[in-house]
């Protein structure tokens, strides 16, 4: 350690740098009161307020609800955690199959294309539906025909479409220097893809993939167009005893305290890119 | 027999012809060094030689192998051939001594333990030891082109190919660097480089090749190149870059 004293003048700017802080807390402090005042005020004030918190804020209703949508939920979570994986895994393989290089790939390429085309293109509700009503109406024997395998089979297609193009900008965004320095070592196509290429390209999308999967959270929930009891579906069935709306906020609710983590975790991953390059600063 | 042959080789990118009837021997051990303005062909040379363009025409030959047949294994050429690049082009997501490893395990078949021993050496020989497990963008530029030099020296390459290695570094540093291509050359080691380093070009070369538009317009040894050219373009060249 040295004995560097802070100058006066440091000590001042340091000063100033902290009121100013202070100062900025304090505004926005004050300015975010007054917002949630202002609406609660708006809200509040208009005629048919008090019969809109009977039917969508009722807490007693929320709280007798809340076991059931929970438990909903849980199928919501398994739902979207084996999908994650096998959408990982289907979004990589289309990725690396649409960036083969030779005359031999030429249908893995076209067919790679033709997907992410198909997939990204249809609304995930229909996919939904085609999968869930479609398949076991051809009365095939040997494939199951629980509905919430086949919505499953529906988030798993469209997103992996996603999935596979966001992996594709990832691979392409590795600059071609790599690619030069790596096979004028000996590695080849495949050792390059892997060693060099690969692990960069993850990295760098990380952040958006992420993002994916907060979005991949919340439509788990469309299956429950198919009948399975997810959180929606439960929240659904509770509204219909007594018509008071309560329940689809707790589910809501539950869905946004899922993804909450989540989206923290996107922000952390993405501010931790900084060992990539570019380096931190002030700006 | 030379242990690189060019000859007659040329090389377009769309209208734009980079080299043009290019022919160069470089013998075992010597030091060739080709000088021109940017865009001369002296990077393309570079990376012909090392496959990483494909030539349009002529012949390139490595021990007496003809190097630019299509049906040759491309990927075993490349990993008898050592290539630092100007902007050193080493792997961000390895750190310094995953960069030197990484081809003898992969490529070579090196055991693990094996390939770390002969990494840590060849840190250790362009003074790099300490950095072993630094990441790339952790180090300074000087660093980061000799850690790029011990990746390539690690294959033990018949030649090694280094383009403008100086060129993104400050004068500084250019000296730790030009230090070790010396000890390379005092070693034996084949090296085909371009630079715009004249002093050290003097110094180290054997031979001294200018090019210009994409041909060879003169050689021989420093002396006669760098003292008494005699194409007028030369003679123009050198003056230019004196000043």
């Amino acid at each position: 350690m040295s004995d560097w004293q802070p100058s006066a003048l440091q000590l001042e700017r340091t000063a100033y740098r902290r009121s100013r802080a202070r100062r900025s807390t304090a505004i926005a402090g004050i300015s975010s009161v007054v917002l949630v005042v202002l609406v609660a005020v708006a809200v509040g004030s208009t005629p048919g307020w008090p019969r809109v918190r009977e039917t969508f804020f009722n807490v007693h209703r929320g709280w007798e609800a809340l076991p059931v949508v929970a438990q909903g939920l849980w199928l919501n979570v398994r739902v979207m955690l084996i999908c994650a994986v096998l959408i990982v895994i289907l979004g990589m393989t289309l990725a690396i199959m649409r960036t083969l290089r030779g005359p031999i790939f030429f249908p893995l390429r076209v067919f790679a294309a033709a997907y992410t085309d198909v997939f990204r293109g249809l609304p995930l509700l229909l996919v939904i539906f085609l999968l869930g009503f479609g398949v076991p109406a051809l009365q095939l024997r040997g494939l199951p025909n629980q509905a919430v395998i086949w919505g499953g089979a529906a988030l798993v297609l469209t997103y992996s479409s996603y999935v596979a193009e966001v992996f594709r900008a990832g691979i392409e965004s590795v600059h071609p220097s790599q690619r030069a320095a790596a096979r004028s070592l000996g590695l080849s196509y495949r050792q390059t893809l892997r060693f060099v290429v690969l692990p960069q390209a993850v990295r760098r999308v990380l952040p958006p993939l992420l993002n994916d999967f907060v979005s991949l959270q919340k439509d788990s929930g469309l299956i429950a167009v198919l009948g399975v009891i997810d959180a929606i579906r439960a929240a659904q069935l509770e509204t219909a005893v007594d018509f008071n709306f309560t329940p689809y906020v707790v589910a809501g609710l539950l869905f946004v305290a899922l993804t909450i983590p989540l989206t923290r975790l996107t922000d952390w991953v993405a501010r931790r890119q900084g060992w990539y390059g570019g380096g931190g600063g002030v700006v | 027999m030379s242990l690189l042959s060019i000859r007659e080789v040329r090389k377009t990118f769309g209208a734009n012809v980079v080299l043009d009837r290019f022919s160069l021997e470089v013998e075992a051990g010597e030091c060739v060094v080709l000088i021109g303005a940017s865009g001369s062909g002296k990077s393309t040379l570079l990376r012909c030689v090392n496959l990483l363009e494909t030539v349009d025409d002529g012949v390139i030959e490595l021990d007496g192998r003809d190097i630019t047949d299509p049906r040759i294994d491309a990927d075993r050429v490349r990993s008898g051939i050592g290539i630092v690049f100007q902007a050193y082009n080493l792997f961000p997501h390895l750190s310094v001594l995953d960069n030197v490893t990484l081809a003898p395990i992969r490529v070579h078949g090196v055991p693990r333990d094996v390939a770390r021993a002969r990494g840590l050496e060849m840190l250790d020989r362009v003074g790099l030891a300490a950095k072993a497990s630094s990441r790339p963008d952790d180090l300074s530029g000087g660093q980061q082109q000799r850690a790029a030099i011990a990746r390539a020296l690690v294959n033990s390459p018949k030649l090694m190919l280094l383009d403008e290695v100086t060129s993104a570094l400050d004068p500084e540093l250019v000296g730790e660097v030009l230090d070790l291509l010396r000890e390379l050359k005092t070693d034996g080691m084949t090296m085909l480089l371009c630079t715009h380093e004249m002093a050290f070009a003097q110094d180290v070369a054997d031979q001294i090749c200018f090019l210009d538009a994409g041909r060879l317009l003169e050689s021989g040894p420093p002396s006669q190149v760098l003292q008494n050219p005699t194409q007028p373009r030369t003679q123009e060249f050198l003056r230019r870059i004196r000043l």
